[in-house]
């Protein structure tokens, strides 16, 4: 498979393969976020709020002591717009960049590997390692209220985990964007925070000031919600969970009526959109850039 | 085994390299000698396809931008200050870059012990020294054997000590007949290492010459290599000159052979012209690999 040589005669030998290297890749960037610091406070956070939640929850509909993961779902998935969007946007942010900076990025390039290679298998190695902290977020959170003697509906503990997958994706995509976009990881860090800021907070003020200010339309506010993939997890978290949007006022009202069962498709596909498209940009920007 | 042609490479609106075309056979060891900014490390980073060009290299017959990985295959590469993950132990990281060569180390122990690393697998790579880690750089260069290596001012962050060890080291690990191509700023590594030297000034061959030619003995004991700024250079030149001196121009500075007793000499002479000197080197002993098949034109 090596080449070996005499002076001025060459064996042509046959570099990895795109899965191969993929594989290599993922699996070295799991192992260094799950070896970091970041993935075992936010993992730890995840699962201490989440059961600081389910009191809270409890507190609120009258009961005492840990409530069951039914009534925790709708708590948590409050934590999980906050949390998981952070995490997804700094890990992805800090990947390429903070490589680029310390001249890793060339080295690694330097070797028989291809740019999408790289690219993807620090994406899915990003991608796994978020998994498994929700996973044991989750799972710890479960296991106690469990252990409590609290039922745990183990139908919304998946579709949570699953649609916190959805959610971690799409802003992984976004900042893995960030991180080929910019020089220094720093830099890339920064813009992650600041998007996170704007799409927790500045996007539902925005979209409240939009609605008393422009006079928005329903299917208008609807449609803005959709732009934002946090609005999009928690709309389709709600509706995966008692399948009843009104809490999210007209808006939630409308898609309701107008939409019903596609919404799970329509929820899906932005989503989708909002982990691909992103991603793509970066590869496309990533393939023509220098990586020193 | 390396074919360079017509390549030119712009940042924005500044060229960096200006057309240059170059052939190295087999075994061939060739040097990169110039200025910085001269352009050797962006075309070495061409060789390796990390940078978009004008023109067209291959190496062992693949074009390193259509077909990067099966000439990167060929290719052990050494850079001039090694970025490793630091959290990663030596034995992980030797074996991590054999996976992505599609390779397995029968032994991580036996590839350190061949760099000089002997014992060293299960130190992370935050507590090598600087030597320590172009060793490991080395060994993973070397990792399937590659017919050729490209280094990149590789001694560039080695003081003095370190520097010779590993000269040393890399003479005798390239000199196995395989094609070494190299960027230096130091006379001494390119006498140790290289056949043929290629002098670039601001992007383009200015000549190739034979490495035994180009620190210029001519029966002298040493050589001073002065660097000495570009506007300086020809008065500098002149005062030696005039003071019995044979110096010759090399890109950042000059070459003056000097007899042992006579070394402190064109100090004098360049003092008292009033012309500063930034570096020197002093350079004593030499050898020269007999590399076998090489050709080297412009």
């Amino acid at each position: 498979m090596n080449a070996t040589i005499a002076a001025g005669a060459v064996r042509t030998a046959t570099p990895p393969s795109f899965g191969s290297n993929l594989a290599t890749v993922a699996q070295r960037e799991l192992r260094e976020a799950v070896r970091s610091r970041w993935f075992v406070l936010y993992t730890l956070a995840f699962a201490v709020l989440g059961l600081g939640v389910s009191y809270v929850s409890a507190a609120g509909s009258g009961g005492s002591g840990l409530a069951g993961f039914g009534r925790t779902t709708a708590g948590l998935i409050n934590l999980v717009l906050l949390i998981v969007p952070l995490m997804a946007l700094t890990a992805g942010a800090a990947s390429i960049a903070s490589d680029r900076e310390r001249g890793m990025l060339a080295y690694l390039l330097a070797q028989p590997v291809s740019r999408i290679e790289l690219l993807l298998g620090k994406y899915l190695g990003l991608a796994a390692a978020l998994f498994a902290s929700l996973c044991v977020g989750f799972g710890v959170c479960a296991a106690v209220l469990s252990f409590k003697g609290e039922g745990t509906r183990v139908a919304s503990l998946v579709w949570l985990i699953g649609l916190s997958m959805g959610l971690a994706l799409s802003t992984l995509s976004v900042g893995v964007l960030l991180s080929v976009l910019a020089r220094k990881a720093s830099a890339a860090v920064g813009a992650a925070v600041f998007l996170w800021l704007t799409l927790v907070f500045v996007t539902d003020l925005g979209l409240m000031a939009g609605t008393v200010a422009m006079r928005l339309r329903v299917e208008q506010l609807l449609a803005l919600s959709l732009v934002n993939p946090l609005q999009v997890f928690k709309m389709w978290s709600l509706h995966a969970v008692d399948a009843n949007l009104d809490v999210l006022g007209p808006a939630g009202l409308y898609a309701s009526e107008e939409f019903g069962g596609r919404l799970h498709a329509i929820f899906g596909l932005c989503l989708a959109l909002w982990s691909v498209v992103p991603l793509a940009v970066a590869a496309a920007v990533f393939s023509r850039r220098s990586p020193v | 085994m390396i074919s360079i042609q017509g390549v030119t490479k712009r940042f924005g609106r500044s060229t960096v390299l200006t057309d240059v075309s170059l052939d190295v056979l087999g075994g061939g060891s060739v040097a990169f000698w110039g200025a910085n900014g001269a352009g050797k490390s962006t075309l070495l980073r061409c060789v390796l396809g990390l940078l978009r060009f004008d023109g067209r290299i291959t190496v062992g017959g693949h074009d390193v931008l259509r077909a990067g990985k099966h000439a990167r295959m060929l290719i052990g590469y050494v850079p001039q200050e090694l970025g490793f993950y630091d959290d990663l132990r030596v034995d992980e990281a030797v074996r991590y870059f054999a996976r992505l060569k599609g390779i397995a180390p029968r032994s991580v122990d036996a590839v350190l012990v061949g760099v000089g690393l002997p014992g060293q697998g299960r130190k992370r790579i935050r507590e090598l020294s600087g030597g320590m880690k172009q060793r490991l750089a080395l060994a993973v260069a070397m990792l399937g054997d590659p017919p050729v290596l490209v280094l990149d001012e590789v001694t560039a962050s080695l003081d003095a000590c370190g520097r010779g060890e590993f000269v040393s080291l890399l003479s005798r690990l390239s000199g196995t007949g395989r094609t070494l191509l190299f960027a230096s700023h130091r006379v001494e590594e390119i006498a140790a290492l290289a056949e043929r030297v290629v002098v670039l000034e601001r992007g383009k061959i200015e000549t190739v010459t034979r490495a035994s030619d180009f620190s210029g003995h001519l029966g002298a004991d040493s050589t001073l290599h002065l660097t000495i700024r570009a506007d300086a250079r020809d008065s500098a030149a002149a005062v030696l000159r005039s003071g019995g001196f044979a110096p010759r121009h090399n890109g950042v500075g000059l070459l003056v052979p000097v007899r042992s007793e006579h070394k402190a000499a064109p100090f004098r002479l360049l003092a008292d012209a009033s012309i500063a000197i930034d570096d020197f080197e002093l350079l004593t002993a030499r050898s020269t690999p007999g590399h076998a098949h090489t050709e080297v034109h412009s």
